[in-house]
């Protein structure tokens, strides 16, 4: 179905080639995971099955590339839209028309297809992914995982033999993500169509992958059965971590598998101390709000949510898209609006109210990087905005850099923002934040697009920050992170707190928000890889 | 052929429901009209409302297009920009009014008020800044800037009853590449305005150091970035999904298209203005602006043939269409004859003053004009009772709909 053979990619402004000497054969109805770091060349990879690589980025492509007969060379991406269709990360950047309907008909249009057949195809498409209620909606109103799988539907009814999906639930809370999985799976194993897909949190996709391409980063591709190649891969979900700690071949890739061969492990750990409670917050809370309320029109985003935050402490704030996380934390920091309520934060001359302190001092007591951190930097080189900060904060000179050093040690001053990769670029916006050293620290959805080695780092970074005293919050969608990194979990629904406890409470009492340790050795209290192999190492002492 | 057999079906057994009754049903299914109905309808208003200054056919057009916009509407954002017309009429009127108390000669032997009159230099002679108000003048200033309302207002009723985005879809073939364009921008707007929303908000978080130009800098940056990411998005998005797959076209026969659509249109244009130009010779006229047409028309048709694509669910149109748009049409033409049958009701004299007067022709004017609210098809409504999956956070994996809720409380009881 897909070719490559002997594809090396290279861009004219990177010394290294991006692919070196690639041989691919990926053959009909195959579900293909492609794995790899941020700037490994999966997006090259993916590109390239139809031609937007090198027709439309640009650079040189060695080698040729075919998808079911038709050379790449010869023919650009509109001469492959009906054999290979490829859905971004975000959705909304992809839409042309604006209702479901119209959307779904777009690329058939282009293909000239008649109007009954074009009609039928619509329908089915509108079931095989369970957006029929949907069909009139403006795609604008749509929730992330519903776009997503417009997104998807968009492009299936063309009928494309290949389907090429670059990290499509990065953005979506877990069940919108299971969703859109789902959805992918039931494409596969009903239509055959081959799907060639890249994400970062391998957990979601490995148990449905048929193979697994890993790019380690130097332009070359290891190609083979995820198992074996997850064997010897420094990146690896919590599933793979757990097999590797209890010494599992080969390693499970879903929970079912590695549930089915725990009774054992489970067995050696009913001897073992359970993990250390998180004790209750001693002292008072730096920060409490009480009873925010957020409104916007038509919606309210916020309904009445009191939160109190204490030094030290780091707290995750969950929920699904639109449940009010991020108008919450933008309430809270003062920036954002707020309908009713009190915020006060305690701070070296007294308590205040974030809201009645002008700009500049409201983040002296609490910093918020938001979503797209790429919002908060404006100027040509790290450097500058390095600068800016240390002016904006009446800090020392060289204070944001000596920050930044110590969360990305050796970024280059004179590298403009938008070239970093994403975790650079949210370092760069943490630590123009921490300039003003705020004592409560609020983070929005910061892993979106992190790999799991960028995310380790962000977890070292973030406990550093609770370990000097602060207060964080952390909104986001992960799971595995929540259950390495928080102390404390709130979920929020419909603007509301549904729930609200220690990660251990939380996690453990909800299926949707259990992290896959958990899930294996289910009823005991675990939740990450390192406290059942600090557990093992202390059984295996005492026997 | 499945039709002649049930046709003949029904011939043959004693009918359940009149054959006849069959199409006016299917016309009268809750629908949306073809746009360009909608709009040749509401010219058609308009153009008669430009043909009096009678306050009274006015008002009853506006009432009339008021109605058949509040009966007709759908749900969309559009659909509730009609106030917004209003209001603008009202201001048109209000604005004719002011003008004529400041700028007013003075005309008119009922003078309402005395305004003390503001001398003005030599060079300003002619213009007279307030000074005596007669009820004359500002009557005069009512009927005109009413007049302008009215065409205003039903413009507006067809903005509000057809989507503009699907008069966009209807043009034809050769303009497809432009409506795309146009679609896509219309999208990019409320896109932009978000984000610099977003930076805005983001701003404030570094302290929104900075004023002026440095503020500005530091908001335009990130949004152009954002937009050129963006569109660089799309165009690989459409790119990938076919748009522009045309079938080779020959440069020859390319430039033979276009010059014909240019030079047709170019034509249009000078026909349209020796129509209006009495000294211009007449072959510059009417003649010209048909041949205008006929070249634009057959260009057209050549490069709509030469696109490789289908449209999904196209606007057909069909007789409710055609009965819709000959109102707007006849509406205009009935007060055409009733311009050339009375011309002095149509323009009733300020001075000296008189009461306005309705004849049968300008009542029949008006009711052609609002028939559409019967004859045309009820608008499709969303159904805001769509059922949303709901999570429940307690046990995290149960989904349901309220519907199934209800249903399943209902079976409880």
């Amino acid at each position: 179905m897909i070719d490559f053979s002997r594809v090396t990619v290279h861009y004219a402004e990177t010394p290294e080639p991006m692919l070196r000497d690639v041989n691919l054969h990926i053959p009909e109805g195959e579900l293909c995971l492609v794995a790899g770091r941020t700037g490994a060349g999966k997006s090259t990879l993916l590109r390239a099955i139809n031609g937007l690589v090198p027709h439309f980025t640009g650079g040189t492509l060695h080698g040729t590339v075919t998808v079911q007969g038709r050379d790449t060379r010869s023919h650009p991406p509109r001469d492959l839209a009906d054999v290979v269709g490829i859905v971004g990360q975000d959705p909304l950047a992809a839409f042309v028309t604006d209702t479901v309907e119209e959307e779904l008909a777009y690329g058939m249009e282009q293909l000239a297809l008649p109007a009954p057949v074009m009609r039928k195809r619509v329908e089915e498409t509108l079931d095989l992914l369970g957006i029929a209620e949907l069909r009139d909606r403006p795609l604008r109103t749509l929730s992330g995982g519903q776009q997503q799988r417009v997104a998807i539907g968009a492009v299936l009814t063309s009928h494309p033999q290949v389907l090429v999906l670059d990290e499509p639930t990065s953005a979506l809370d877990p069940t919108a993500a299971e969703d859109v999985l789902a959805a992918v799976t039931r494409l596969v194993h009903d239509l055959g169509v081959t799907v060639v897909v890249a994400e970062h949190r391998l957990e979601r996709v490995v148990q449905f992958a048929d193979r697994l391409l890993y790019l380690p980063g130097d332009g070359t591709v290891i190609d083979g059965e995820p198992a074996a190649v997850l064997a010897d891969v420094d990146l690896a979900p919590p599933l793979v971590e757990l097999g590797r700690a209890a010494g599992w071949t080969p390693l499970p890739l879903s929970v079912r598998d590695a549930r089915r061969r725990a009774s054992d492990l489970r067995q050696r750990l009913a001897d073992a101390p359970a993990p250390p409670a998180t004790p209750p917050p001693a002292g008072l809370p730096v920060l409490a709000a009480r009873n925010i309320v957020v409104r916007y029109p038509g919606t309210v985003a916020v309904a009445g949510v009191d939160l109190d935050l204490h030094p030290g402490r780091i707290v995750a704030l969950m929920g699904r898209n639109g449940s009010g996380k991020s108008s919450l934390l933008w309430a809270v920091q003062g920036s954002g609006p707020r309908h009713s309520g009190t915020v006060t934060v305690v701070g070296p001359d007294g308590a205040t109210d974030p809201k009645t302190l002008p700009a500049g001092r409201a983040r002296r007591r609490v910093g918020l990087v938001p979503q797209t951190p790429g919002d908060l930097l404006y100027l040509e080189t790290v450097d500058a905005e390095c600068a800016q900060a240390d002016r904006e904060s009446d800090a020392s000179v060289g204070t944001c850099r000596a920050l930044l050093d110590q969360l990305t040690p050796a970024l280059p001053g004179d590298q403009h923002p938008r070239d970093l990769s994403e975790g650079q670029r949210l370092a760069l916006a943490l630590a123009v934040q921490l300039t003003a050293a705020p004592q409560v620290v609020l983070l929005d959805e910061p892993t979106r697009g992190l790999d799991y080695r960028a995310k380790r780092q962000f977890t070292a970074i973030v406990r550093r920050l609770a370990t000097d005293g602060r207060a964080v919050v952390v909104a986001t969608h992960d799971v595995e992170l929540v259950a390495i990194l928080a102390d404390r979990v709130v979920v929020m629904a419909q603007g509301e707190i549904v729930a609200d406890g220690t990660t251990a409470e939380v996690m453990l009492a909800s299926p949707a928000f259990a992290p896959q340790v958990a899930k294996v050795l289910a009823p005991q209290p675990w939740l990450t890889v390192e406290q059942v192999t600090a557990a093992l190492a202390e059984v295996g002492t005492r026997g | 052929m499945t039709d002649q057999a049930t046709a003949d079906g029904v011939g043959r057994q004693a009918p359940v429901t009149p054959p006849d009754s069959r199409p006016a049903r299917a016309g009268r299914l809750p629908r949306a009209l073809h746009p360009g109905a909608w709009w040749l309808w509401a010219l058609g208003l308009a153009t008669a409302a430009s043909h009096t200054t009678n306050p009274l056919p006015l008002a009853l057009l506006v009432a009339a297009a008021a109605l058949v916009v509040v009966r007709r509407r759908g749900d969309a954002p559009w659909a509730f920009a009609f106030r917004m017309y209003l209001i603008l009429g009202a201001v048109i009127v209000a604005m004719r009014v002011v003008f004529r108390l400041v700028f007013g000669g003075g005309q008119g032997d009922h003078v309402l008020l005395h305004l003390p009159e503001i001398p003005l230099p030599a060079w300003a002679a002619g213009i007279r800044l307030f000074g005596p108000v007669a009820a004359e003048q500002l009557l005069g200033g009512f009927y005109d800037g009413l007049r302008l309302a009215t065409m205003l207002i039903c413009l507006g009723a067809a903005n509000a009853l057809a989507n503009p985005k699907r008069l966009l879809k209807a043009v034809p073939g050769a303009l497809y590449a432009v409506s795309t364009a146009v679609v896509v921008a219309l999208s990019v707007a409320p896109q932009l305005v978000e984000s610099v929303l977003r930076v805005r908000r983001a701003r404030r978080l570094r302290g929104a150091a900075g004023q002026g130009l440095r503020a500005l800098r530091g908001i335009a940056l990130p949004v152009l970035a954002d937009a050129l990411d963006r569109s660089l998005a799309l165009a690989a998005a459409m790119d990938s999904r076919g748009y522009g797959r045309t079938a080779a076209i020959p440069a020859g026969q390319r430039a033979l298209t276009g010059g014909l659509v240019l030079a047709g249109l170019v034509g249009v244009c000078v026909g349209t203005y020796g129509l209006l130009d009495t000294t211009v010779p007449g072959y510059l006229g009417l003649p010209m602006l048909i041949v205008g047409l006929a070249t634009a028309v057959a260009g057209m048709l050549l490069a709509g043939r030469q696109v490789r694509r289908s449209r999904y669910r196209p606007d057909r149109w069909p007789i409710t269409e055609v009965v819709v748009a000959g109102c707007g049409v006849a509406t205009a033409v009935v007060m055409a004859v009733a311009g050339s049958v009375d011309p002095a009701r149509l323009y009733p004299p300020v001075s000296p003053l008189t009461w306005p007067e309705l004849t049968p022709l300008m009542l029949l004017v008006v009711a052609v004009a609002v028939a559409p609210a019967w004859l045309a098809p009820p608008p499709t409504l969303a159904d805001h009772r769509t059922p949303r999956p709901v999570l429940i956070p307690s046990d995290g994996t149960t989904r349901s709909s309220p519907k199934r809720d209800t249903s399943e409380s209902e079976a409880q009881r």
